[in-house]
């Protein structure tokens, strides 16, 4: 049964993933926490950390065996006493920035941060030129009384 | 619209123009089959400490410092693996070649399920290391199997591959690396 599922699940990966890439298909106990706390911060934490393998997923939702394994380290770096930020600048110094849902502000991510606001603030320019050529073109509005709405 | 000028005219066309130009941009950065793959950021830093039991003598640890002084190839297999196995055969030919050593990962594995498959389809490696829990593997920034490193002399990680080898892949980057790092090994090439 055991290698039946770890075959459907190797062949499952084998057709969803391009580069055909496997995972092991055992199973894994689930986690034990402590107190609530500790289980509220780490499925905070694990929800803003995007699974390596299946990258349309945050480690919480995965169940890749590697994401099984990064939410363990994730806990026991947890119980070391590390912060958030040093648990997830663990992961990026290893798996890199694509870890983060949320990436960092620096120079390589400056577009993506202010990209949108750029966008708006440009289609803002050229909607506040028109507007103010059309009134121009029309001349001071004093039609009010004709408007139909 | 109607009172727009000429120029004004051309506006929608422009927008037009670039949406397509972004389509077609966003088309040709796809182009690369394994565009999944992550870049990983320890290409260039050294390679992590690690101290694993030898998978055919599990009492007998190597360590990173054992494997330095020399280039090695580290890749990334398990019994489990359906890749792995298509993989085999283009690492065996390499290993043939006796250009570097090729270090096996056994990862994730069990030790009878992977001694099995080394007796079943040849072993290429020059020593076998398992990660039977996974945890050195997260060092290596190791996300599935297969992945192959090159580790230079000293120690630092020069390249990686994320999914199976191939003859083209080997022959167009893996061995220029592996010139490049270590040149007066170049005669040996067959």
């Amino acid at each position: 049964m055991k290698a039946l599922l770890a075959l459907v699940f190797a062949l499952a990966t084998l057709f969803a993933t391009p580069i055909a890439r496997a995972q092991v298909g055992t199973d894994v106990a689930p986690l034990q926490f402590k107190d609530a706390r500790e289980e509220a911060r780490f499925h905070a934490l694990v929800s803003e950390l995007r699974c390596v393998m299946c990258q349309n997923q945050s480690l919480a939702d995965s169940n890749a065996q590697i994401a099984f394994d990064l939410r363990r380290e994730v806990l026991a770096l947890m119980r070391e006493g590390r912060s958030d930020a040093e648990i997830k600048e663990f992961l990026v110094a290893r798996y890199g920035e694509f870890v983060l849902y949320r990436p960092r502000v620096e120079r390589s991510t400056w577009l993506l941060w202010l990209g949108p606001g750029l966008l708006l603030l440009g289609g803002g320019f050229v909607l506040s030129r028109i507007v103010r050529k059309r009134a121009t073109a029309r001349g001071p509005v004093a039609d009010d009384t004709d408007q139909e709405w | 619209m109607s009172d727009s000028t000429p120029a004004a005219r051309w506006i929608p066309l422009a927008i037009f123009a670039a949406l397509a130009l972004l389509l077609a941009a966003g088309v040709w950065l796809s182009r690369n089959p394994d565009r999944e793959a992550l870049p990983s950021p320890l290409i260039d830093k050294p390679a992590p400490q690690f101290s694993l039991p030898v998978l055919h003598e599990p009492e007998r640890q190597v360590t990173l410092a054992d494997l330095k002084g020399a280039p090695f190839v580290l890749n990334v297999w398990g019994s489990w693996c359906p890749s792995c196995r298509e993989e085999h055969p283009v690492l065996t030919r390499f290993a043939e070649t006796k250009r570097v050593r090729i270090v096996g990962f056994n990862w994730k594995d069990e030790r009878g399920d992977a001694l099995r498959w080394l007796d079943q389809f040849g072993n290429p490696y020059w020593v076998v290391i398992a990660d039977i829990e996974g945890k050195s593997a997260i060092d290596w920034g190791i996300y599935g199997a297969p992945e192959t490193f090159l580790v230079d002399a000293n120690g630092t990680i020069r390249w990686k591959h994320v999914g199976p080898l191939t003859d083209t892949l080997i022959a167009g980057e893996l061995v220029p690396a592996l010139d490049a790092i270590d040149p007066q090994h170049e005669g040996a090439k067959p």
